[in-house]
């Protein structure tokens, strides 16, 4: 009993950390119809400068920790804006050259960590609390796993609030569901183009800074090899939609953790055939919008 | 090409063409929007109408001129001319079905313009009842309320109606065309309607279209009291009155 409640919070904890990536690709999917190759590196990217921040201020205090993610969820959000800014606003409606775009800027993005902090992994250190566990029913949970959920939470739960409450996230929403009539309206939606990319950059960036405490270590290609799973998540869980990424990150992570565990080794075999079961009986993914 | 002059047009539009995905879908329009009442765009279906009317919003790639009150809007961007008094109403009211009712007018408020909720709760009192509810969950006729009364909310210039009478049951043509009425009464409106006798009942001046390009601009009834004219250019005698 105690291997199955390990196996379901490390499963939630790990979901935490493909959502924080997934939430971005789906809203920056489901407003602009891009399909973001580089978003990976906004999550490499808060990870690397999260660890160098908390080296500098002291990588195992807590104050450490909590700028560490201030600094990954900064640096996220600033490069995914830039990338908007600069390189995607010149190509909607061009999905080819997005995709090539973004491939490149990933590739290139990815072989410049490797300049500046070499390819060999770092290996961060936390307050000495991230790296305990808490028996949980008898079973021992690591307890980053613990702070990887929380944040993850909070980070769904100030997104909702800022679609729900605001004046932008209704712009969003509405964007998401019909982008052409938002403009017809009196809309400039490239403000609200970037504001997404800026919060998926953000929520990438803590995604990065956390997810090297879960795996215990970072690496230039960090982000790339989650981004492949956020992808997952985002077809399974409905493009655009939020909460459809909420779900089926924690379905991913659940069915990996318990199919490696049960059905020696065979996770992300068994997230590819979720993925194309999803595809074959509900195209739209969980929650997405019936084309 | 019959022609009269419209006296103090709002909206001129000269040699329109559009394209969608590589397709001409319209040759060359010429009409103006008179600075008063309702002016209709007329023609049979596939002839360019509701192409003319995106064009003119932008939502298509176009060429030729589009002027409003004098100001060339041609190259602007689609929240542009909306932003400069250029109301849209779609052909399929486009409502955001997962925002509420409330939502759905409060994103229409546009800066610098005074909001005409008390326009738009006189004309459609049940939107204020209904405006905690999901826009998507409402019929055609009360979506079609919520896509007029976000065109409605802003001090517009011109509104540009695209086929609002299309699929609602005649009691809710006869409000569409009342709420029409009333709303020509505080800006101009360029109508594309299929149902005649709406046309009849609301517009003074009429432009055909067919084939991609204008053929005849005029005053309504005299064109609609046409037989001759309304068969060749609509395919419909108008004498019943029925929709084309």
């Amino acid at each position: 009993m105690s291997t199955v409640i390990l196996l379901a919070v490390t499963g939630v904890g790990l979901g935490a950390i493909y959502f924080l990536v997934a939430c971005g690709l789906s809203l920056i999917y489901g407003l602009m119809g891009v399909l973001n190759f580089a978003h990976g590196v906004f999550l490499s990217l808060g990870a690397f400068l999260g660890l160098e921040v908390a080296q500098l201020l002291g990588a195992s205090t807590w104050t450490g920790f909590a700028v560490s993610l201030l600094v990954g969820a900064l640096a996220g959000a600033v490069f995914a804006a830039a990338t908007e800014r600069i390189l995607v606003q010149r190509l909607y409606n061009r999905h080819i050259e997005q995709v090539l775009v973004t491939v490149g800027l990933g590739l290139a993005a990815v072989a410049l960590f490797d300049g500046i902090w070499g390819t060999d992994p770092r290996f961060p250190r936390g307050p000495s609390w991230l790296g305990e566990t808490t028996g949980v029913a008898g079973a021992s949970i690591p307890n980053v796993v613990f702070i990887a959920i929380v944040s993850a939470a909070a980070v769904l739960a100030s997104i909702v609030l800022f679609l729900k409450h605001t004046r932008y996230g209704m712009i969003i929403r509405a964007g998401v569901e019909n982008r052409s009539m938002v403009t017809a309206l009196g809309i400039d939606v490239r403000t609200a183009f970037t504001l997404v990319f800026t919060i998926g950059g953000a929520a990438a960036g803590i995604g990065g800074v956390l997810a090297s405490h879960h795996f215990g270590y970072v690496s230039p290609m960090l982000g790339q090899t989650l981004l492949i799973f956020a992808f997952i998540v985002t077809v399974i869980g409905g493009l655009g939609s939020l909460i459809g990424a909420a779900v089926a990150s924690v379905l991913v992570a659940l069915l990996q953790q318990f199919a490696n565990f049960y059905l020696w080794g065979t996770g992300d075999f068994a997230v590819v055939v979720l993925l194309a079961l999803v595809l074959l009986t509900r195209p739209s993914g969980l929650m997405g919008r019936k084309a | 090409m019959t022609r009269a002059p419209v006296p103090d047009a709002v909206l001129t539009v000269r040699g329109l063409a559009a394209h969608v995905a590589g397709q001409q879908v319209v040759e060359h329009v010429d009409l103006e929007v008179a600075a008063n009442g309702v002016t209709a765009l007329l023609g049979r279906n596939g002839v360019g109408k509701t192409s003319t009317i995106k064009a003119v919003m932008g939502l298509i790639d176009r060429a030729g001129t589009i002027e409003l009150d004098g100001q060339d809007i041609g190259t602007l961007p689609t929240h542009r001319v909306a932003q400069l008094g250029v109301g849209y109403v779609p052909e399929d009211r486009e409502v955001f079905s997962a925002l509420s009712v409330s939502e759905n007018l409060r994103i229409a408020e546009r800066r610098g313009h005074q909001h005409r909720y008390d326009l738009v709760y006189d004309l459609f009192p049940e939107l204020r009842q209904r405006a905690g509810q999901a826009a998507g969950t409402l019929s055609g006729g009360q979506q079609q309320m919520v896509s007029l009364a976000r065109a409605l909310l802003n001090d517009n210039r011109v509104l540009l109606v695209d086929e609002p009478t299309k699929g609602l049951a005649p009691r809710l043509v006869h409000e569409v065309g009342r709420a029409l009425a009333r709303a020509a009464e505080v800006v101009p409106v360029l109508l594309v309607e299929q149902n005649l006798q709406v046309v009849r009942d609301l517009a003074h001046h009429a432009v055909v279209l067919t084939g991609g390009r204008s053929v005849h601009h005029g005053p309504a009834a005299e064109f609609l009291d046409d037989p001759d004219l309304t068969q060749r250019l609509l395919g419909v005698s108008t004498g019943s009155e029925r929709a084309v």
